[in-house]
């Protein structure tokens, strides 16, 4: 990017905030949001090992934190995020290999990125908790 | 025809000067990650509701702990190549960037130390 300052107040090619906010490119942003808020989870997940690796303990002071609704409510939120993710993955993998790019194709995909991730969690965490 | 230099098309570089490395090791690991993501659910299942003992127990396994540490190494890897482009996507100060690139390269590190470190200890059963 440059650093010089624009001196007149120069028309601007269209960006965001001039489309209404369609599925796909909805889901695109979602594919980073969500690797972002992995790349923070991914603490808890290290934070639960370095708690076992320290002792009984600070491992049961740790899972009782984790066992509460909050607790748990983040655990869920991560994942949900991890599936997203992973299913956002999928599609670029897809696409890598210059397939599924026709409108129809690429609509679909994003429908099955809505909702795989969601079903996918609930059946894991269903499973988990029973 | 090609603009390219004869030296840059040997150096294999883009404008990016590095090529399409980032590209092909961001793919790499998000492999990695789907393929080892089978074995988080099979952990998950093992893991939840578990005490120290049987957490300790189940890392004692070495495919357990070898197939953990993978996933680590990978996902932090993977966190830091992702991170990186948002960093450099918004980020337009000079000084800002690099600062958070440094940043971004201490977390993962710090992330997959303390996840392998954990790990080897709980494995060996200390």
């Amino acid at each position: 990017m440059s650093q010089n300052k624009l001196k007149a107040a120069r028309p601007l090619s269209p960006h965001l905030q001039i489309y209404s906010p369609m599925l796909t490119m909805t889901m695109s942003i979602m594919n980073r949001l969500t690797g972002i808020g992995l790349y923070f989870g991914i603490m808890i997940f290290t934070w639960w090992l370095m708690a076992a690796a320290s002792g009984p303990a600070y491992f049961n002071w740790v899972n009782s934190l984790l066992d509460t609704f909050l607790g748990k409510f983040v655990l869920l939120l991560a994942t949900w995020g991890f599936f997203h993710h992973m299913f956002g993955g999928i599609r670029h993998f897809i696409w890598d290999f210059a397939k599924g790019f026709n409108l129809a194709t690429v609509e679909t995909m994003a429908r099955i990125g809505v909702v795989g991730p969601v079903i996918i969690t609930g059946v894991l965490w269903y499973m988990l908790c029973n | 025809m090609s603009y390219r230099t004869p030296l840059s098309n040997v150096k294999g570089l883009g404008t990016a000067n590095e090529g399409s490395e980032h590209f092909w090791r961001q793919r790499v690991t998000g492999v990695a990650n789907l393929l080892l993501s089978v074995f988080l659910v099979y952990a998950a299942f093992h893991l939840v509701g578990q005490d120290l003992p049987g957490v300790k127990a189940f890392f004692q396994n070495p495919l357990h702990m070898v197939l953990a540490a993978a996933f680590v190494i990978s996902a932090t890897y993977h966190m830091r190549l992702g991170m990186q482009v948002v960093i450099e996507d918004y980020v337009h100060n000079e000084g800002s960037k690099i600062a958070l690139l440094i940043l971004n390269t201490f977390f993962t590190a710090f992330v997959a130390l303390a996840g392998v470190y954990s790990l080897l200890k709980l494995s060996f059963g200390a």
